[in-house]
């Protein structure tokens, strides 16, 4: 390589330091995986598998991530999926509904009430963090706790199953080879994606989560980029909501409470600083298909599922570790 | 007793590439009030961690403390050889008591042994009489004034029986007022046998205080002098190598339409009855000390306080500035006095920072980036303003001090301002960058635009404004032109500050 | 004494007591020496735990991985002496010892990696509860020794009727936590060295202070008193799961920070934290004797937190622009 084309890459590293560290990582895991199970991991039906589970934990993680992005953090999301999760089954189990819509209209009508429930619960915590000003860990500790109550209330601790087959569809149902969910999941990484990097609001997310007092100082209102980002967080929780209770055909307080900590790893992983300012969508993307491919290439060689959990914690301290010795390189 | 307390011969320091001190020789005569002065990146403060062992010289350095040659100092030697340093942030613990903080060093050893409150109090409060000064001793520190807080890291050093106490630009959070008292405090230490190494670049405090002066310059010791030797003129000199001409006045010109007017502007605790004016190409300074209003008065103007009654125009118009983001469409810029602070978004791209103001003028009709229009205006101001990148794209992070001075200036020049607020544009600044300061506003003067120059320096005001309000206690209370009087009228009557509209 | 109502534990202090007086005057049942006895001994792990949260708020650091390491040190206690015999001290001992080790991995990893300890001890509890999960594959352990079973009452005391009222080990432990953890913050040398790192980590560096240490000093007894509580827990519950413990991290930072301590570092109290538990113990107890659907409980917490927070955040607010104002003549 020419010394010339070699300065070139180094700007791209120093521009984008995370691809730098997350392709490899990626390519390598997917190599590795392949050689050591022929003819079982580098196939079309595992990677329509990790194609159904991903878009779950991925929306999550963008609820999270573009939290994260503007200096704080949202350990509401899995509680606001769970309660707008049962808001929606419970409308599509009820009764008088059942009897007087047609299956598209009710499942339409109840993934309208859910989703207008998680928008609202995302609005709730934006108003508390930023015109209040209570630090966005507490105050979405609070909410949490708050959510996971009123989802125990409603639904008595038991289960809500039997959805509708309209419903059932969403998460099961492939269009041309590709799982519906994760075509709503890849949507939704380009409007997000999009949000963040062509718009006022998305943009104003990045400056908020580097320096709050000169976003303040260059006439960004920053308690509206807050109130927006909690409340579209809210909204993408909803949106996982409706993909995980039709995987599960069911609905439950207390549903994907792992998956809490690990959208905050993924995101890390994915290259977002917890204390804000940096972090790009398609990173987010690589760190979720490196997570979701250990997992499954795990669990096809027949290694327990906790151990993939264990190797996630693992590999965020090597990230970390590796990252820190750049850090004092430089 | 040696007459030299601490003597450093031949030291060197380079980081990477970087010579950051070159064969400097160095030495503190016991007693004595010694100066050290260098603008930024000139080695001073490497030098000062040197002393206290933070840093280490490079090998084939020499340190003599008290006549007793160290081949390398740690932190803890430094202390034990009585030599304490008190930083710009003065490492205080708000969550501790003032008695806590004052007697914290001899928490250094043992962990398992008890706190003797007793003790600590009484040893406390014989520091902070020592040098006059009273502070509940049980009060958290999180609830002093800057200047309470000074005294007790004073009083801290004091109580570790300190023979050298070094200070690290202590003046620049404080008011006149206070510097005043510090300084005399300074002198009271010497009395009691201190030696005090004290770092500043504000020459009139230099000038008033010490015995000696050292001058550094890209890492070389330009020389040590006598304060009696030198001047304000030759002072920069030696720290820039180049002259400056105090005394370089904007010939009177002619100023155009009147831009901003207030009328009446009343906050409730705040300012009141505030009336002025300002004319394109004019440049109207505000004098008062911290807590004259100045800055609160200032924010009203940029929509982020917003007044109780009275009225703005805008060239004419009256405007409601609820939000500084009215303000900014309104054509009114602020620069806050924390510039790179509350002014820089050091993780991303010089060019998000130089858009940061203009964000919704750079969209289509959906509202939608227009990355063409957002290449063309980080190009012109990249250029203009001269900010020396190789690339637009990259952190402001990477970027050196002066250049990201560059891009808070080009940040909110890219808003087109008629009228531009400068609350305080040179605390914290050396003396080649004050200046740099000073030509841009003459400059953007000179292209019709209307600066507010705040400041609590009357030089500065003095030699730059062309008519200077003086503010205090919340009104303005006296409106004079720098031409019609001297500078030292114009202290005088901040200081003494009688009424006299 | 007007320091005192500017405390946080004042506040708390008057909420709990005008909870108590309601639920003394609505049932029988409250304000008996049974009940509360039963209710603090229930409670006493959580309460164990938290003081080991308090020391690692008040540093300046936050550890979420601290029910994990104390599952782990239950697993290994119990089938080290289903296994091998032993004593009730050599349980402890065996459960304190593993809660240090893994206390102290995380501190090294604070120390070195600097990234919020937020997103550290994530990656340690997801390393912890994955090796916990493989190894023991998620089995319920019930068949404890019979020595381990027996009531460990330390003080027994009697009301004028001759009624005997025992004090549990683990509630007997957990007030002597308090104790201590309460004397090593307020009087030892060590104590205030956390309170000055958590005020000023700068500042403590240039005093001298070695951080190293201090960061391990705190993970490894917060990995402590993990392993502490968790040996309390089994007793109390003689049963060991891997879900007993896991999953009530964010609870008890909630009772700590309910106590006053805060998440940016610096400040909170034994006094404070005591409070918080005994806060979330009573509206449980509450929600029980009240009759009212336990489903309320988490309703009710969440609220009180959310209240609190948006109390002391605004609170704060207020003050910063008080402190702005200026004497206009």
């Amino acid at each position: 390589m020419s010394l010339k084309s070699f300065g070139k890459v180094e700007v791209l590293y120093r521009k984008n330091p995370n691809s730098f560290v997350l392709i490899p990582i990626f390519l390598i895991t997917l190599a590795l995986f392949s050689v050591s199970l022929p003819g079982k991991f580098f196939t079309v039906s595992n990677f329509s598998s990790i194609a159904f589970q991903l878009p779950e934990l991925g929306i999550l993680t963008i609820a999270m991530a573009i939290t994260m992005l503007s200096g704080g953090i949202n350990l509401s999301i899995i509680a606001t999926a769970n309660l707008a999760g049962i808001i929606m089954a419970t409308i599509m189990k009820s009764q008088s509904l059942v009897a007087n819509l047609s299956g598209v209209n009710l499942v339409t009508l109840a993934i309208v009430v859910g989703l207008s429930t998680s928008v609202i619960i995302g609005f709730i915590n934006g108003i508390i963090i930023s015109y209040i000003g209570v630090s966005p860990i507490l105050a979405t500790l609070g909410t949490m706790t708050l959510l996971n109550g009123i989802s125990i209330l409603t639904t008595k601790g038991y289960v809500i199953s039997g959805l509708p087959d309209e419903m059932i569809a969403v998460g099961n149902n492939s269009i041309l080879g590709i799982p519906i969910p994760f075509i709503i999941f890849i949507i939704i990484a380009i409007v997000i994606n999009f949000w963040l990097r062509k718009t006022t609001s998305g943009l104003s997310n990045y400056l908020v989560g580097s320096n709050e007092n000169a976003a303040n100082y260059s006439g960004i209102n920053t308690r509206k980029v807050l109130l927006k980002t909690y409340t579209i967080s809210g909204l993408l929780s909803g949106i996982a909501a409706i993909i995980m209770i039709s995987r599960f055909n069911s609905a439950r307080a207390g549903y994907a409470e792992s998956y809490l900590l690990v959208t905050v790893l993924a995101s890390v992983f994915g290259g977002f600083d917890p204390n804000g300012g940096s972090g790009r969508i398609p990173n987010l993307i690589f760190s979720l298909f490196i997570l979701q491919m250990v997992a499954s290439g795990l669990n096809l060689l027949g290694i327990s599922s906790h151990l993939a959990g264990a190797l996630w914690g693992t590999i965020l301290i090597v990230v970390m570790l590796l990252q820190n010795k750049r850090k004092n390189e430089s | 007793m040696h007459e030299k307390i601490l003597e450093m011969k031949n030291v060197n320091k380079k980081y990477g590439g970087v010579n950051a001190l070159k064969n400097v020789d160095f030495s503190l005569k016991r007693g004595e009030i010694h100066c050290l002065v260098g603008e930024n990146g000139s080695g001073k403060s490497t030098l000062i961690k040197i002393i206290s062992g933070v840093v280490k010289p490079d090998p084939g350095a020499e340190i003599i403390i008290n006549g007793e040659k160290v081949k390398h100092l740690n932190p803890r030697e430094s202390v034990e050889k009585g030599i304490q340093v008190i930083y710009q942030d003065l490492s205080l613990f708000p969550n501790l008591t003032v008695a806590e903080n004052v007697a914290i060093s001899d928490y250094y050893r043992g962990n398992i042994k008890m706190v003797n409150q007793k003790e600590m109090y009484k040893k406390a409060i014989k520091a902070m009489k020592k040098i006059d000064i009273s502070i509940n001793p049980k009060k958290l520190v999180r609830e002093l004034s800057v200047a309470q807080k000074q005294l007790v890291a004073i009083s801290r050093v004091i109580a570790t029986d300190a023979e050298i106490l070094i200070m690290d630009e202590p003046t620049a959070s404080l008011s006149k007022h206070e510097i005043n008292e510090l300084l005399n405090l300074i002198k009271s230490l010497q009395k009691q046998g201190l030696t005090v190494l004290f770092v500043s670049h504000k020459l009139d405090e230099i000038m008033s205080i010490s015995q000696r002066v050292t001058i550094l310059r890209d890492g070389n010791k330009i020389g040590t002098f006598d304060a009696s030797e030198l001047d304000d003129q030759k002072i920069a000199y030696y720290m820039t190598g180049k002259t400056f001409d105090q005394n370089e006045k904007r010939g009177t010109e002619k100023f155009g339409k009147k831009l901003l007017e207030i009328k009446d502007l009343c906050k409730k605790r705040n300012y009141m009855n505030i009336n002025l004016e300002l004319r394109e190409g004019e440049i109207l300074g505000i004098i008062g000390l911290i807590g004259s209003g100045r800055t609160e008065l200032a924010l009203s103007i940029f929509g982020m306080n917003s007044p109780d009654s009275g009225e703005i125009y805008v060239l004419g118009e009256r405007v409601n500035l609820n939000s500084n983001y009215q303000a900014i469409r309104s054509g009114i810029a602020y620069v806050p006095e924390d510039r790179l602070n509350d002014g820089l978004f050091l993780a991303q791209p010089i060019s998000t920072n130089i858009i940061a103001s203009i964000m919704d003028r750079l969209v289509n009709k959906a509202k939608i980036f227009q990355e063409d229009k957002i290449k063309k205006v980080v190009n012109k101001w990249v250029h203009d303003i001269g900010i020396k990148t190789d690339d637009p794209e990259n952190p402001v992070r990477t970027l050196s001090g002066g250049n990201q001075q560059k891009t808070v200036i080009a940040k909110w020049l890219a808003t087109t301002p008629k009228v531009l607020i400068l609350d305080n544009p040179t605390v914290g600044v050396d003396i080649a960058a004050k200046h740099g300061i000073y030509n841009i506003i003459k400059e953007l003067a000179s292209e019709k635009l209307g600066i507010i120059l705040i400041s609590d320096e009357v030089p500065e005001v003095y030699h730059n404004a062309d008519r200077i309000l003086i503010m205090k206690k919340g009104r303005i209370i006296n409106e004079v032109f720098p031409d019609e009087i001297t500078e030292a009228e114009l202290q005088e009557m901040v200081i003494g500050g009688e009424i006299n509209v | 004494m007007s320091s005192l109502f500017k405390r946080n534990e004042f506040y708390l202090g008057l909420i709990i007591l005008c909870l108590v007086i309601f639920l003394s005057i609505t049932t029988n049942s409250f304000l008996t020496i049974e009940n509360l006895l039963e209710l603090f001994t229930s409670y006493s792990f959580l309460g164990i735990m938290a003081a080991g949260m308090l020391v690692v708020l008040i540093s300046g650091g936050l550890d979420l991985s601290f029910t994990a390491t104390a599952t782990i040190s239950q697993y290994i206690m119990a089938t080290t002496i289903i296994k091998y015999g032993g004593n009730l001290f050599i349980a402890f001992l065996i459960g304190a010892g593993i809660g240090i080790a893994l206390g102290l991995l995380n501190g090294l990893l604070v120390h070195y990696i600097k990234v919020h300890p937020m997103i550290i001890t994530i990656a340690t509890l997801n390393l912890f509860k994955g090796l916990l999960m493989f190894f023991s594959k998620g089995k319920w352990i019930y068949n404890f020794p019979l020595w381990f079973s027996e009531p460990y009452d330390i003080m027994v005391f009697k009301n004028s009727e001759g009624y005997i009222y025992p004090i549990s080990l683990p509630l007997f432990i957990f007030i002597v936590v308090l104790i201590v953890t309460g004397f090593l913050l307020k009087y030892t040398i060590l104590g205030r060295k956390i309170y000055a790192m958590g005020g000023n980590k700068e500042a403590a560096r240039r005093m001298g202070f070695n951080l190293f240490a201090l960061t391990l000093f705190v993970y490894g007894y917060m990995g402590f008193l993990a392993g502490i509580g968790s040996v309390a827990h089994a007793l109390m519950v003689q049963t060991v799961a891997p879900n007993a413990i896991i999953g009530k991290e964010l609870d008890v930072i909630a009772a700590v920070v309910l106590g006053g301590a805060s998440l940016l570092g610096g400040s909170g109290t034994v006094i404070g934290t005591f409070l918080g538990i005994a806060m979330v113990a009573i509206i449980s107890n509450a929600v029980i004797l009240l009759g009212i659907p336990s489903y309320w409980y988490m309703i009710f917490l969440g609220a009180i937190i959310i209240t609190s927070v948006s109390i002391t955040a605004y609170n704060y607010k207020l003050n910063m622009r008080k402190e702005a104002e200026i004497d206009v003549a």
